[in-house]
């Protein structure tokens, strides 16, 4: 029915004072996300809305809630030290939304995850959606920043790194009546958390997922490891979207990871590794539903 | 953010990371005060180097028909004549395009004596998410072209985060360049200063292209750096205000660095098509949709996911200075920015404006209907869109008809 997080999850929201944090966990809590704890440091015994528990620490809020997910909202120089705390605190899975990470914070928290239990999603990413339909969660689990309004529970798995182009394929498979089990946001940073493919196999393993749709752009080789894994493992039908075709070489395309160096991370070579692993390939936003339709 | 030489070469001094003798210097009479006393201390052969951002100076081509960018002399009068020829013209090289880039100071070093060229870089390596050192016999070569053609002269060294770089394995890169006696003590001290500079001021890059064997006079080997890059972590920028301090605003395009002023990502295109667009992802998707249908993308332009009236209005007024500009498409889904805020900076920016170009505007999401209102009752001649691709369409048939 899902990917990673269900209607049900509990959901603590570390830096949940901040303007950002506030707004965006006003927007879970309309949409229906069993948002259980907030963590901000010295503010621990008070409530966010009337509502929502405030702890000091994550090991607090996980202990008295039995929260198991957390989504960062805090500002880039203090996210390292977020993302590890909810590591330490036992999580099953860190969203962070932050934009700007240094990347050297970003290659530490990943060595000091090694060996962990806790995902890690993102930095720099939309979150994830688990669209809902239950009576306790009418419209579902979301996580991060997401238009609520534009998913509907079903059955196409989205991943994509870029946060409006995968709401542009969210959208169109909404508006042609296909709604998704899950949508993840894996972000637009060259070190980052669970990628394509982990987000993939998860998708190919779960029972309600029918079709899959990978929406990359250029940088790194992460589609390409996609695609060899699709070629020898997945019999669900995936389509593929890769921006930046024109992008030129050597320049970082706003996301820090969508940069085309040393002859790699081309469009070009994740195109043709789509082609050869047999996923449709989607040569405008617009032909993504399309092509996923006719593969169905 | 990118370093000229000179900067990435004091980082790497104060690593103590050997490299012929050298200074930087902005006039003539400056670059033949240090070639004398370079000359004066033994040295046969001066080395002036123009300082600009972009590669390939050696090959490149002054404005004023001067050749090189990088030129050998043999006594300080000719070291001065260079200077006065570089110093305050136009360098053009291959990647500069045909502007060229405005040369203000030179290095002036020692020219050494080189036996033998290395590559070294210290990088990331997406993949493993740690740094790795990466090294080849291949010094001064294009070192894509090394990989391309032969991967198997590429040495790669991976560093643990949490230990950093270890002697034991600047050892094991030092023999496999095939150094031998007391040239792997050096390259040890070499190796582990480069990492640390590219570790302590956050670097995305430091490479040393080439890294040479050179003969000193006395007749013995050195391992010393001849050139230098040096790029920096943007993000990392918050907490080195020293290295925030050697941005150089001359090298980075006019309109890009007043688009870093208003927080907008930005970077100039040769096409006629300009794009306003909210995400990285989508707004790189605008372009391409562009090209697809026969047109041709003039930027790429991310306002972000919370723009404020007068951020957009500021990204519209940066896209109309660019003059090969013919007609404007902006494309906005915006989930949960207010899509009336993007309405009324675009009526703004329009109103100002003397440029009277086809606008299409394709927007989606929140508020979206008072955003309608405010673009129709604004009397603007905009064209509208329910669909990124039918949005492309309209734009590159609007700035095709005459």
């Amino acid at each position: 029915m899902s990917i990673l997080v269900k209607p049900d999850t509990k959901v603590i929201i570390q830096g949940i004072m901040g303007r950002f944090g506030s707004r965006h966990a006003q927007l879970s809590l309309a949409y229906g996300t069993q948002i259980v704890a907030g963590v901000s440091p010295g503010r621990g015994g008070q409530r966010f809305a009337n509502q929502v528990p405030i702890f000091d620490t994550v090991t607090e809020a996980v202990q008295q809630t039995g929260a198991t997910t957390s989504a960062i909202f805090v500002p880039p120089p203090l996210a390292a030290d977020a993302i590890l705390e909810g590591v330490s605190a036992g999580l099953d899975l860190v969203v962070c939304i932050t934009e700007g990470i240094p990347v050297k914070d970003m290659i530490k928290v990943k060595r000091a995850m090694t060996g962990k239990p806790t995902l890690l999603i993102g930095p720099n990413c939309p979150g994830i959606v688990t669209p809902g339909g239950s009576q306790d969660s009418p419209r579902g689990c979301r996580i991060g920043i997401g238009p609520g309004y534009i998913y509907r529970p079903g059955s196409i798995g989205v991943v994509s790194r870029s946060g409006t182009l995968g709401y542009e394929a969210v959208w169109q498979l909404t508006c042609r009546g296909l709604g998704q089990s899950t949508f993840v946001g894996i972000g637009g940073d060259p070190v980052h958390g669970i990628s394509h493919l982990d987000a993939i196999k998860r998708f190919a393993a779960d029972p309600e997922t029918q079709g899959i749709i990978m929406i990359g752009e250029i940088g790194g080789t992460a589609e390409e490891e996609a695609a060899a894994w699709i070629r020898d493992n997945c019999r669900k039908p995936v389509v593929g979207f890769v921006a930046g075709s024109t992008a030129p070489p050597g320049r970082r395309m706003g996301h820090a990871g969508a940069i085309i160096s040393g002859g790699q991370g081309t469009a070009a070579a994740k195109i043709s590794a789509f082609r050869e692993a047999g996923i449709g390939v989607a040569m405008t936003p617009a032909e993504i539903v399309d092509t996923l339709v006719r593969m169905l | 953010m990118n370093l000229h030489e000179y900067q990435a070469r004091q980082l790497l001094d104060q690593a103590g990371v050997a490299q012929a003798a050298w200074e930087f210097c902005a006039t003539p009479e400056a670059a033949r005060d240090i070639a004398a006393r370079f000359l004066g201390k033994g040295a046969t052969l001066i080395a002036v180097k123009a300082q600009i951002h972009a590669g390939g100076r050696g090959r490149g081509t002054f404005k004023n028909g001067f050749q090189g960018g990088v030129r050998l002399c043999r006594t300080a009068e000719d070291v001065y004549e260079k200077a006065r020829a570089m110093l305050g013209n136009v360098l053009v090289t291959r990647q500069t395009g045909p502007e060229g880039r405005l040369v203000d100071k030179l290095i002036i070093a020692v020219a050494p004596d080189i036996r033998k060229e290395f590559y070294l870089a210290v990088l990331l390596d997406r993949v493993a998410s740690r740094p790795v050192v990466m090294a080849s016999t291949e010094g001064g070569m294009d070192i894509e072209e090394v990989a391309a053609q032969t991967p198997d002269k590429i040495i790669r060294e991976h560093i643990d985060p949490a230990i950093g770089m270890m002697p034991y394995q600047a050892r094991k890169v030092a023999i496999a360049l095939g150094l031998r006696g007391n040239l792997i003590a050096q390259a040890v001290r070499l190796l582990l200063g480069v990492y640390r500079t590219w570790w302590e001021c956050d670097a995305t890059l430091v490479e040393l292209n080439p890294l040479c064997i050179v003969k000193t006079p006395d007749g013995s080997e050195m391992l010393q750096a001849v050139d230098a890059k040096l790029s920096l972590d943007d993000n990392a920028l918050f907490r080195h205000p020293e290295l925030l301090a050697m941005r150089d605003l001359a090298e980075e395009a006019p309109l890009e660095v007043e688009a870093s002023r208003f927080n907008l990502s930005y970077i100039k295109l040769d096409g006629n098509i300009a794009c306003l667009v909210n995400g990285a992802g989508l707004a790189m998707a605008t372009m391409d949709v562009i090209r697809h249908y026969g047109g041709h993308p003039a930027n790429f332009l991310d306002i972000g996911g919370g723009a404020s009236r007068e951020q957009v209005a500021a990204a519209l007024e940066i896209v109309l200075q660019d003059a090969s500009v013919k007609g404007i498409l902006v494309n906005i889904f915006g989930g949960i920015m207010d899509c009336d805020i993007i309405a009324n900076g675009i009526v703004a920016a329009a109103r100002q404006t003397a440029r009277k170009l086809p606008v299409v505007i394709r927007l989606e999401g929140n508020n979206v209907e008072a955003a309608r209102k405010t673009l129709a009752e604004s009397g603007q001649a905009f064209i509208y869109s329910n669909s990124m691709d039918d949005a492309a369409q309209k734009i590159v048939k609007a700035v095709n008809s005459p």
